[in-house]
């Protein structure tokens, strides 16, 4: 497989009245990565990806997602990419089936289509037989579980998850990561900021974020021997310690 | 277009599963128009009232019964003496007395006067001064009849568009503009506060829909319910509360579409600044509810407030669609009689939907 960027950022900036936020980042995601955006909180990590899927302006710099432009292609960058955050998107007086069909509906998917993909993704989550089950009554890892796989029911290039596992015990977190595994497996990108550090070992390249800037970006094992660091947990307090100073 | 119908068709689901709320929504109407109907009104039915009479002659008597015959009085309170009067007024039942002087009937005839005090319970003043005018013109009435005399003048006295003075007539149009302001403003600034709330409202900016689609899609659902309850509050309205719709229906449902739609901006304008349902609810039950019901000339009227607060009434929209409402439902009037009143909530509208995208797209800065 040939080397095909999915993003590349350049300078990205985005200042809130005399705060910045994002301060001149720059970085490129290969098709088929797990990028890990990884910083305290406040550190910037969800500015920036809400300016890669085209939720906010940023204020200067550029980004490409998807080969398309963050400024004036943003409606083609919307369908080929899939969106899930923390603060779950999903509908708890909706059934399971109703949630997907919503989501599939509104990225104008075929009937038959949406119908294959519903069953394909049911079979996947093994919920098939509590399809019809209101979201309200599934347990916290499914429903992230869900959310993930509605995140992507359009096939997107690449995938945005903005700390999906928070607040998920660690086997229900680890499922999850098998689940991301799997896609990325298939060529999908996956663009993931979280704060467990544990999880950045799943990444293929971590960015870690201080204050707006990328403070160290490199793969789990790089970060670890240049920081001369154990696990992340580690190489994350050194860096901090080394703003501190 | 397919993915706008997905998007309306989720919203009937959440309002469907929200039993509670759905029931309350529909029934308000008839719920309201009854509460209205029957237990809040202002006309005077079987007032209680008590008799002082000190005569007790023919003619008091026959004044009496005429009096208690209306329908509009009750006896309810023979009194006896002068003690008597404060005691009855302070158990509270009774509204109002009439005491006729001793000797009533003999003084009528050898002075050509006599003299009928009528004390009345003016806590609540309306009342107690719909009741005096009653009695007053009862009384006089009954006086000319019985020894023919006539005034050397007559005041001909017509009460136009509501000649039987019903209250019906002034609350089926004011709980339209109440239930639209309800329904329209509070329950979509509310659904599209819980979107912002639960995080789903970026997801749906993600999604290939743009925001005006998504807008869109979220009124719709209680445009439906708005128009549905206005049906019920017609046929309520006319059917048990007898009030007649004199314009043209045609046009009284197009005004009301206007109001609707108004209000449908108003409740988005409040859903882009508030961070919260709670913050949404109470924005719209405080600032939107209280003005609409005390400044809209719906219970109280505007001409008899003071200069400022008659001024501050320009901009509540319910002002202005009372008097569309009540001209075209009462007195017939055609598009020309309210052009003005119609613009002002056209203008409205303009403003409510400017600012409310120009407060979506910084919201999402």
């Amino acid at each position: 497989m040939k080397h095909v960027k999915s993003i590349t950022v350049e300078n990205l900036t985005k200042i809130f009245g005399n705060f910045t936020a994002v301060d001149n980042i720059s970085f490129d995601v290969e098709q088929g990565e797990i990028f890990g955006f990884l910083g305290a909180n406040g550190a910037g990590k969800t500015t920036a990806m809400k300016m890669l899927c085209g939720l906010l302006m940023p204020t200067s710099g550029t980004a490409r997602i998807a080969g398309f432009d963050i400024y004036k292609e943003s409606e083609k960058i919307k369908r080929n990419i899939g969106y899930m955050s923390q603060r779950f998107s999903l509908y708890e007086d909706l059934s399971i089936i109703e949630n997907i069909d919503f989501y599939a509906g509104i990225y104008g998917l075929e009937k038959k289509e949406i119908r294959n993909r519903t069953n394909e993704m049911l079979e996947k989550l093994n919920m098939k037989s509590i399809k019809n089950e209101m979201l309200s009554s599934l347990p916290l890892g499914w429903k992230q579980k869900l959310a993930f796989s509605t995140a992507i029911i359009h096939k997107p290039e690449i995938v945005f998850l903005d700390e999906p596992t928070g607040g998920v015990d660690p086997i229900t977190r680890r499922g999850f990561w098998e689940l991301i595994y799997e896609y990325a497996y298939s060529g999908m990108t996956i663009f993931v900021t979280t704060h467990y550090m544990d999880e950045a070992e799943y990444c293929n390249r971590i960015s870690m974020m201080t204050e707006g800037r990328i403070a160290a970006l490199g793969t789990p094992a790089k970060l670890k021997s240049d920081y001369n660091a154990i696990d992340m947990n580690e190489v994350f307090i050194k860096i901090a310690e080394v703003k501190r100073k | 277009m397919k993915k706008f119908r997905v998007f309306v068709w989720k919203e009937f689901i959440h309002i469907w599963r929200d039993k509670r709320t759905l029931t309350i929504l529909l029934s308000m109407p008839a719920i309201l128009i009854i509460l209205f109907g029957f237990a809040i009104t202002n006309e005077i039915n079987d007032a209680p009232i008590g008799i002082y009479d000190k005569s007790k002659d023919e003619l008091t008597s026959k004044i009496t019964s005429n009096i208690i015959n209306s329908g509009y009085f009750k006896l309810e309170e023979i009194i006896k003496s002068d003690d008597e009067i404060i005691d009855v007024f302070k158990k509270g039942r009774i509204k109002m007395i009439i005491i006729y002087e001793s000797d009533f009937e003999s003084n009528l005839t050898k002075f050509n006067t006599a003299n009928i005090q009528i004390i009345s319970d003016a806590t609540d003043p309306n009342v107690a001064n719909t009741l005096v005018n009653y009695a007053k013109s009862l009384v006089n009435n009954f006086i000319m009849i019985e020894y023919n005399i006539s005034p050397n003048f007559k005041i001909d006295v017509k009460m136009r568009y509501n000649t039987e003075m019903k209250g019906s007539f002034l609350f089926v149009p004011g709980l339209i503009t109440i239930l639209m302001m309800l329904i329209g403003a509070m329950m979509t600034a509310l659904s599209l506060t819980r979107e912002h709330e639960f995080g789903s409202m970026e997801y749906l900016l993600t999604s290939p829909l743009n925001s005006y689609m998504i807008i869109f899609a979220k009124l719709i659902p209680y445009l439906l319910i708005a128009l549905f309850d206005i049906i019920v509050i017609l046929i309520l309205g006319t059917v048990v509360f007898g009030v007649i719709i004199q314009g043209s229906l045609l046009l009284l449902m197009f005004e009301c579409l206007l109001f609707i739609i108004m209000s449908l901006s108003l409740g988005l304008l409040i859903s882009t600044v508030s961070k919260s349902q709670q913050v949404a609810l109470m924005i719209s039950l405080m600032g939107l509810m209280l003005p609409t019901i005390l400044l809209s000339d719906f219970i109280f009227p505007v001409s008899n407030m003071p200069q400022w607060l008659q001024f501050i009434t320009n901009f509540i929209p319910a002002r202005w669609f009372n008097t569309i409402i009540k001209s075209v439902m009462l007195k017939g009037a055609g598009i020309g009689n309210i052009i003005n009143e119609t613009l002002y909530i056209c203008g409205f509208i303009v403003l409510f939907l400017g600012l409310s995208i120009f407060n979506f797209k910084e919201r999402l800065d």
